[in-house]
């Protein structure tokens, strides 16, 4: 009887130490949580405070001059240059990252080395990108300051991140997918396209919203590539993006009060592509898991 | 050929790497019966059954020697391995509806084999789901998607998408070990009415199971075919004494 009484006693004990231990955790993980949530809330704050009263009509004039500062056409070739670099590297990524997860052998001397080349490629800094951009496409290619050469410099610089975000979500989709296909008859490229690629189809888009998120807040890549001109620019011309457009007028430090207005204009469009992606992302979802 | 064989193996032997999984397999498998495989767990009754319609192609570094024949033609000879596996369909272990609505998970056999026609592709969906006997419960939700199935009825769903290819014979690789008693119930009365049409083979782990519904039964163990025949001889009157402690629970 006493030692039970002991037994019990040191139980007790050692649960009143666990308990106060998960209750400590438990404080740390909620204000870990709430650290993070304030932060990002603050900075949104500050910059619809100090971006808001600062939107005025004029900012969106069609043309851009010295007075007005109008980021309208920096909108517009933000969204152009998204959609070229995106047609240009979504194909080449979700490409290499089919043959690297369903063609090529698993763990093959090849695949590691394409995997260690992406891993390496997607940690060099953008302003790298921005330099060999202009070296190649600029100079060597003569492509000149344009947006065809700002698009190619960031469609390389965001391959690997497709590639990378596409080949998790291949490697994700269940194999009994695809014993489930070959065991019907179905053969290879039907089994990839018709089973593994819809599966995989969210990963695959979340990956392209990082891309986008990449691309629309890029400046470093650009300044060398696609120039800084503000105004509405064709393939071959050189127009500044909206990030860049910013930068510039900060870095002036004449139209600070603009720069504020065109970040908020920033936010909301990369909080619309988001939301657009997310959308189609359901959409495409529909009737299936 | 005997042509109320549905297979014929002779000498057959199965290598993953250095391993010798399968030695030298002699096996008649008649048409419109159902065999059970039974056997401990590695015994090689799986990776037999995945030879049949050569699932093992997949697995790198599986080697197979010997004879197999379907219908008098050599399976590892010059075929297309994709028409092997419309005529030879398989269920697996775990039900794995694609994800996809019910009707196209159906429909995916046929269409992978050129039906185009809508009227057609309708009429072998509604078919194959009335054949598995889960027509009644998902008729009204064929846009939906598979996944929102239970999982006994996910598992029929997959039985229907295997005969929607319209397969001579039909594998199943311990097709109830995922399920409920009451599912698997289902899914043996399922194949007690397709063998009429359909040759069955299945692995069990199920003593019981393999029992109830099945003509003959062939004992796995190690890699080799112990014993073979009909399933009231293996059960009543087993000739060899290690068929005798398996059936009896002695090990396993």
């Amino acid at each position: 009887m006493k030692t039970l009484c002991r037994y019990t006693r040191r139980m007790s004990a050692f649960l009143r130490r666990h308990y106060v231990g998960s209750r400590l955790m438990n404080f740390a993980v909620h204000a870990a949580a709430a650290v993070t949530v304030l932060v990002l809330g603050f900075l949104v704050a500050y910059i619809v405070v100090r971006g808001v009263p600062n939107l005025k009509p004029s900012l969106f004039a069609l043309q851009y001059t010295s007075d007005n500062q109008s980021m309208l056409p920096a909108i517009i070739n933000t969204c152009t240059m998204t959609f070229i670099s995106l047609l240009l590297a979504v194909p080449f990524g979700v490409g290499a990252a089919i043959d690297l997860t369903e063609y090529a052998r698993r763990g093959s001397r090849l695949t590691r080395l394409v995997q260690m080349t992406t891993q390496t490629l997607s940690g060099i800094p953008s302003i790298v990108y921005g330099l060999f951009g202009m070296l190649m496409f600029n100079n060597a290619l003569q492509l000149g300051y344009s947006m065809l050469s700002g698009a190619l410099t960031l469609a390389i610089m965001i391959l690997p991140l497709i590639m990378r975000t596409t080949q998790e979500a291949l490697s994700a989709v269940p194999d009994m997918y695809r014993e489930g296909s070959f065991g019907l008859g179905a053969g290879k490229l039907r089994t990839v396209f018709f089973v593994v690629l819809p599966s995989a189809m969210p990963g695959i888009l979340s990956g392209v919203i990082l891309a986008i998120g990449r691309i629309v807040g890029e400046t470093a890549a650009l300044m060398y590539t696609s120039g800084t001109v503000a105004k509405v620019a064709g393939l071959m011309d050189s127009g500044t993006m909206l990030a860049l457009h910013m930068y510039k007028q900060a870095s002036e430090g004449l139209y600070l009060n603009e720069a504020y207005a065109t970040s908020v204009v920033l936010l909301v469009l990369v909080l619309l592509i988001n939301l657009l992606s997310a959308k189609t992302a359901k959409l495409m979802m529909k009737g299936r898991g | 050929m005997n042509s109320s064989n549905a297979f014929e193996v002779r000498g057959m032997n199965l290598h993953y790497g250095s391993f010798h999984a399968l030695k030298n397999i002699h096996l008649d498998i008649p048409k419109n019966q159902i065999t059970a495989l039974i056997g401990p767990s590695g015994c090689g009754k799986s990776t037999f059954l995945r030879s049949l319609n050569r699932m093992n192609d997949l697995v790198e570094g599986c080697r197979i020697d010997g004879d197999i024949r379907m219908d008098g033609e050599d399976i590892y000879g010059k075929i297309d391995v994709n028409h092997l596996r419309k005529r030879v369909g398989m269920v697996f272990q775990k039900p794995n509806p694609f994800p996809m609505s019910i009707y196209d998970n159906v429909a995916y056999g046929p269409r992978t084999h050129g039906v185009k026609n809508k009227p057609q592709l309708d009429a072998l969906v509604e078919k194959s789901l009335k054949d598995a006997a889960i027509w009644d419960e998902v008729k009204d939700r064929l846009k939906k998607s598979a996944l929102g199935l239970s999982g006994g009825q996910q598992q029929r769903l997959c039985i229907a998408r295997a005969l929607a290819a319209q397969p001579e014979v039909i594998l199943m690789d311990e097709p109830t070990s995922a399920l409920d008693p009451i599912s698997t119930s289902h899914i043996e009365e399922l194949a007690l009415t397709l063998k009429d049409q359909y040759t069955i083979i299945i692995v069990t782990h199920n003593m019981q199971q393999a029992a109830r519904i099945s003509d003959r039964t062939v004992f796995f163990l190690l890699g080799e075919v112990i014993e073979s025949g009909e399933t009231e001889q293996i059960f009543s009157s087993p000739r060899d004494k290690r068929t005798e402690d398996y059936i009896t629970g002695r090990f396993g």
